[in-house]
């Protein structure tokens, strides 16, 4: 350990800690622009110019190591003087019209200009103007503004992995800009925003509509992936305009997904219903609750006499919260029914774990393991800050490895890889397993049968990384797969023999959630008709597996009454529709992936008439006068569905075994896959999101093989059929698919008419 | 052009001879003679290095750090790759000299990588030239074929278990790649950018390893010292400025060139041997080391003597080598614009200073240039000065802020009567 004075305070510091470093644990604030804890260091801001005893010229303190009885000032004349002269430097060019900069009010060149800038400018020469750039739908520049710190190209390269920003030109010419005719695409883009120390990045969607200092702030929970990120929702008016990231290392670091980020411009979209409607000969009419309520509960006690109890059924998202999905079960009880269901995008139920499945350890003890195998994960568009931590782990030396349907880049570098068709997923697993059993010297378990597989290269070397402190992840496209229960069985059979923890990082906030209340043990709700259902926050077109059975499902039935923020989206096929908060509009707890769960409040009042849905479903179960439907609060609700410890209950151990044996691939398969903004209702409403290049169009693409074989080539229009359904598409080559797959992504209104997402399909030129 | 040779680098080069680069001029005018007694007698490393050590030897590019002592820095005991590198980036304005070098005895400066390589344990060398020189380039690459079919270069050297492989590089023609961190920058594929130091190159240079980088000049003269003495470098000279050195002698003379001559050698005979001032004009200034050296007037510059210690104590340096010679009819407010927007032009805009004010200076003397000066522009330029001095990443903020420097030191009049005037005391 070193010793090191600054400003007067002693403090010891790890050799290698730099005087920034060593400043920070101290408390001491040296103002700075470049430096940024999570990036490299550039040294180049020269705001950070410290006195150092024995330093001919005022040094960097983000850049200069600490060594032993080093003497630092940072507020001594040298220094300020340093600092000062640096502050006048940066804004020489810059705009001094910080009233009509989007920044204003909370740009750290503002703040510090402050403490160490003039009153007034010494520069009378013409000002540089920089043109802007585009950089896509997320992200507004004036680059006029630019302070050239690089923290954006910085994060671009370093964090999301793929350098899309950099200092073009030299000198008083430089300038940040995007490659040639590209936009910023990564999923987490939206982070420059933050990092930028002044306005020449700015959110676009939120740009010019009211001023930082108006804004209140308050936190809350994302509930798109398996996550949980920690937010700060900054509202005026009752209004939500803006996500930022509130910082926890344990879980989202300092960053935010665009997802998270952007997502709520559909909290004020114009299709949210904002009165309870029923729908009165095929016309759709507002209603007061009290008589919608009444409606509904004597329509599902009704159906339930009449039908029994197996004729209605509960849908509900993954991401609604405990406490919905707890009182949504409660009402379902007391009506005699089981049928509740959350895991709608998923195809196979054989799966029976010893508890709710999980990450299988927490996010932070993820990162540090030498080795992780994922399974079926487009794991950058499902979980993008995960990806990010794996990434900055595989830059450390991790061994990452991936066995997907597609050569999905995860801008990361990878220790093995094996690309197979869908079908075909379970089979590669084996493999693996094959090659841990060989070279362990060990059999798999008897409900597998490895006798018809033949190991190869890729599989021995992804088997070869797998040591006790590693980890075997399976990802939303392992569980949306016809025989997840195969991959799951196959995975924790790995696991076992090689000592890794097996995860399960789950699709949205509250799977694990949705586990731990019972909300998931009915399996494919459409196996039977129904006379009733009830939909919480489920759009059925977008949110099943299978859209085409599910919209047959709800048209047949007699009732549907979905509790839905939106109306627009379950209009179609929905009776009665009772707008229900969305995740800023009420308190609620989400469980993530790792096992924490996380409460909020709400931040805002709710819109119109809508109310939280836990308190709607208690007044369902007061107009149908169940007991225990007194809850004055979620905490209450809350502390009674998640009584006790989480961590007990958590395992992703099989508790039966599943038959897993290898299968043969024939014809065409689909690829399905829930694009990144098509993943829950808000997603799909928010326009930024919407409007950025993982928002494009599904097409059906396949590689040139596969295409010639169909006589299809790129641009052409070609349809594909399912069983029970159809969707016109233009064709696209897409060089990361195997033989014979055939990608269309699910969950969107261009492909709502076919059925399975893993299911064959055939395909005819169109036209 | 024309080159006169009293010194190391072009002994015994006839610059009249078609080949005189070529190897087999080179072996006869006593080249690789070093090279093959090291190898023969296995020298060890460190004796090597004690020789150069001896020379008094210091670095020709404008820096002038010892180079024994530079080859030191390496990490001790460090196994892994280690590199070399030659810097013919030559960059800074008024200096010519690596170019001839390059051009009629590049084996010297093989042959000195070569032996910097045996003392150091690099194994890979790269020759960074910068790209307006490409001729030069493709006969560089020439001269490598030549030392590797002869078995000076490459996998085994002269029979031994000493290996070492160089390559040509060139760059396009950037200032700040002749920095030596920007340079590895630019050798890597990266921008010409310079790193922040520590970690200096030795430590963390090419790729990452451990690097040792010296001037064209440099590892020219290593050669000669090692195939007579450390001693006999060290008397050519004066003590701390051992040895001999190329000046680039530009400007108002009658022979502009490069003299080799011993450092030490008086101002006025380095004039002489240029022929003298052009058109029988009045000496006004000199700037002896390369447009980052501040300017000197030509009372001083007449009682100078060229070696560090000398120019130095006059306020000025001897950097590398570039002595711009400028006549009565100069126009220093016009001179130190042109300067100024070369710096400007050059800044590579990593760091604010720098970025920043390289622009501000040359707007004001501009400004003043064109009759459109203010009395403030000349405390303004000094203040700006010392904001960008020692304040920046690399040392182009410090030179561009030295000419500024040297002209309001010498010449303030000049300026002063440009501001109050709007037109030139001069012409």
């Amino acid at each position: 350990m070193l010793e090191i004075e600054i400003d007067g305070k002693k403090t010891t510091v790890a050799p290698g800690s730099t005087v920034m470093d060593a400043a920070r644990a101290l408390g001491v604030h040296i103002p700075h622009f470049c430096y940024h804890k999570k990036l490299s260091i550039a040294a180049s801001c020269r705001m950070c110019l410290v006195e150092v005893e024995k330093a001919p010229k005022p040094l960097p303190a983000c850049a200069t190591p600490v060594t032993a009885g080093m003497v630092v000032k940072t507020h001594s004349n040298a220094a300020v003087t340093a600092q000062k002269g640096v502050m006048e430097f940066l804004l020489i060019n810059h705009p001094l019209d910080c009233p009509i900069c989007d920044q204003g009010g909370e740009c750290h060149l503002q703040d510090i200009a402050v403490g160490y800038g003039a009153g007034e400018s010494r520069y009378r020469e013409e000002k540089r103007i920089v043109p802007n750039k585009d950089l896509g739908p997320l992200i507004t520049t004036e680059m006029t503004r630019c302070i050239h710190c690089s923290r954006c190209v910085r994060f671009t390269e370093e964090v999301a992995g793929y350098q899309e920003l950099g200092l073009a030109h030299r000198g008083e010419h430089s300038e940040v800009m995007p490659f040639l005719g590209k936009t910023v695409n990564s999923e987490i883009s939206g982070n420059v925003i933050d990092l930028c120390p002044v306005g020449a990045l700015t959110s676009k969607p939120f740009r010019y509509t009211v001023r930082a200092w108006e804004l209140s702030r308050r936190k809350s929970i994302a509930p798109h992936d398996g996550l949980g990120s920690n937010l700060i929702v900054q509202v005026k008016n009752h209004k939500v305009m803006r996500v930022l990231p509130l910082e926890n290392e344990a879980i989202n670091e300092c960053w935010l997904s665009d997802r998270d980020r952007f997502s709520y411009e559909a909290l004020n979209s114009a299709s949210r219903a904002t009165k309870p409607q029923v729908k009165k000969d095929g016309q759709w009419i507002e209603t007061d609750w009290q008589s919608a309520l009444e409606l509904v509960a004597g329509k599902l006690k009704d159906t339930v006499a009449a039908h029994g109890r197996d004729s209605v059924a509960a849908l509900a998202t993954p991401n609604s919260t405990v406490e919905e999905l707890f009182m949504l079960r409660k009402l379902m009880a007391g009506l005699g029914v089981e049928q509740v269901e959350t895991r709608l995008r998923a195809a196979d139920f054989r799966l029976h774990t010893a508890g709710a499945t999980w990450l299988g350890q927490s996010i932070a003890e993820l990162a540090q393991s030498d080795a992780v195998l994922v399974i079926g994960s487009n794991i950058r568009k499902e979980q993008p800050l995960l990806a990010q931590r794996l990434r900055q782990s595989a830059k450390r030396g991790m061994k990452l490895s991936v066995l997907n349907p597609a050569r999905y880049d995860l801008l990361a570098p990878l220790a093995g890889e094996l690309i197979v068709r869908p079908d075909q997923m379970v089979e590669a697993l084996l493999t693996v397993l094959k090659a841990a059993c060989e070279a362990a010297g060990k059999t798999a378990p008897a409900h597998i049968d490895l006798s018809s597989i033949e190991v190869c290269d890729a599989s021995r070397s992804i088997a070869a990384t797998l040591t006790a402190h590693s980890a075997i992840l399976l990802g939303n496209l392992a569980a949306h797969h016809p025989r997840y229960a195969e991959l799951h069985a196959a995975a924790a059979a790995l696991a076992e023999l090689s000592g890794a923890k097996l995860g399960v990082m789950s699709e949205a906030a509250n799977t694990v959630g949705a586990q731990l209340i019972g909300a998931e043990t009915s399996g494919n709700l459409f196996a039977s008709p129904k006379k009733a259902l009830i939909l919480l926050n489920a759009e059925v077109q977008f949110d099943c597996h299978n859209a085409t059975e599910a919209l047959a499902a709800v048209r047949a039935a007699d009732f549907v009454v979905a509790l839905n923020p939106f109306a627009d989206g379950v209009k179609d096929y929905a009776d009665v529709i009772l707008p229900v908060a969305p995740f800023t509009e009420t308190s609620g707890t989400f469980v993530n992936m790792e096992g924490r769960a996380q409460s909020f409040n709400g931040v805002v009042r709710p819109l119109g008439e809508t109310r939280p849905a836990w308190k709607v479903l208690r007044v369902l179960g007061n107009v149908l006068g169940f007991n225990g439907f007194d809850y004055e609060s979620s905490e209450a609700i809350r502390d009674e569905a998640l009584a006790g410890d989480i961590a007990p209950r958590l395992s992703n151990a099989l508790k039966a075994p599943v038959a897993v044996k290898a299968q043969a691939a024939s014809g065409l398969v689909r690829l399905g896959e829930v694009p990144l903004y098509q993943l829950d209702a808000l997603t799909r409403r928010a326009p930024a999101l919407q409007a950025t290049a993982d928002a494009a169009e599904p097409a059906l693409r396949a590689n040139a093989a596969t295409l010639a074989g169909l006589s299809l080539k790129a641009g052409d229009s070609a349809c594909a059929a399912q069983a029970g359904g159809k969707a016109l598409l233009c064709v696209r080559e897409d060089t990361t698919l195997p033989d014979g797959v055939i990608h269309i992504a699910g969950s969107h209104p261009l492909t709502t008419g076919l059925g399975g997402l893993f299911a064959p399909v055939t395909v005819e030129r169109a036209g | 052009m024309t080159v006169y040779v009293k010194g190391i680098v072009f002994e015994n080069v006839d610059f009249d001879l078609p080949r005189c680069w070529s190897i087999d001029q080179y072996i006869q005018r006593g080249g690789y003679a070093a090279l093959k007694k090291i190898v023969a007698e296995k020298i060890a490393p460190e004796a090597v290095i004690e020789e150069v050590k001896a020379s008094g030897l210091r670095g020709r590019g404008g820096a002038g750090f010892p180079t024994g002592l530079k080859w030191t820095f390496l990490p001790k005991g460090y196994v892994g790759q280690k590199y070399l590198v030659c810097n013919t980036d030559e960059g800074e304005p008024g200096t010519f000299k690596d170019r001839d070098i390059l051009a009629y005895n590049p084996h010297a400066v093989i042959e000195g990588m070569i032996l910097a390589a045996w003392a150091t344990g690099a194994t890979v060398g790269y020759n960074y030239i910068h790209g307006e020189i490409f001729e030069l380039y493709q006969q560089f690459e020439a001269a490598i074929e030549e030392a590797r079919a002869a078995g000076f270069l490459g996998d085994n050297i002269l029979g031994s278990s000493f290996s070492f492989q160089l390559h040509a590089h060139h760059g396009y023609g950037a200032y700040i790649c002749g920095e030596e961190s920007a340079l590895l920058e630019s050798i890597e594929g990266k921008k010409g950018q310079p790193r922040y130091k520590p970690p200096f190159p030795a430590v963390v240079g090419l790729y990452g390893k451990p690097t040792i980088i010296n001037n064209t000049e440099t590892f020219a003269s290593i050669p000669w010292i090692l195939r007579n003495s450390g001693q006999e470098f060290q008397a050519l000279g004066k003590p701390n400025s051992g040895g001999t050195k190329l000046f680039s002698v530009s400007g108002h003379v009658n022979r502009p060139g490069n003299y080799e001559i011993p450092l030490g050698t008086p101002f006025a005979e380095l004039l002489d041997m240029a022929g003298g001032m052009r058109g029988g004009k009045k000496l006004k200034a000199v700037i002896p080391g390369g447009s980052s050296a501040p300017v000197l007037p030509a009372d001083i510059a007449m009682n100078l003597t060229m070696d560090f210690d000398a120019i130095a104590k006059a306020g000025s340096m001897l950097g590398s080598g570039a002595v711009i010679v400028m006549d009565e009819t100069v126009c220093m407010v016009k001179a130190l614009e042109r300067l100024s927007y070369f710096y400007f032009e050059e800044s590579c805009g990593q760091c604010t200073p720098c970025r920043e004010g390289t622009g501000w200076l040359y707007r004001i003397v501009h400004r003043i240039e064109h009759g459109e000066g203010r009395p403030e522009d000349l405390e303004l330029l000094a203040s700006i000065g010392d904001n960008i001095a020692g304040r920046t990443i690399c040392a182009l903020g410090d030179a561009a802020v030295l000419p500024v420097r040297g002209m309001l030191k010498h010449f303030r009049d000049e300026f002063e009567y440009h501001i109050a005037n709007k037109r030139c005391l001069v012409g």
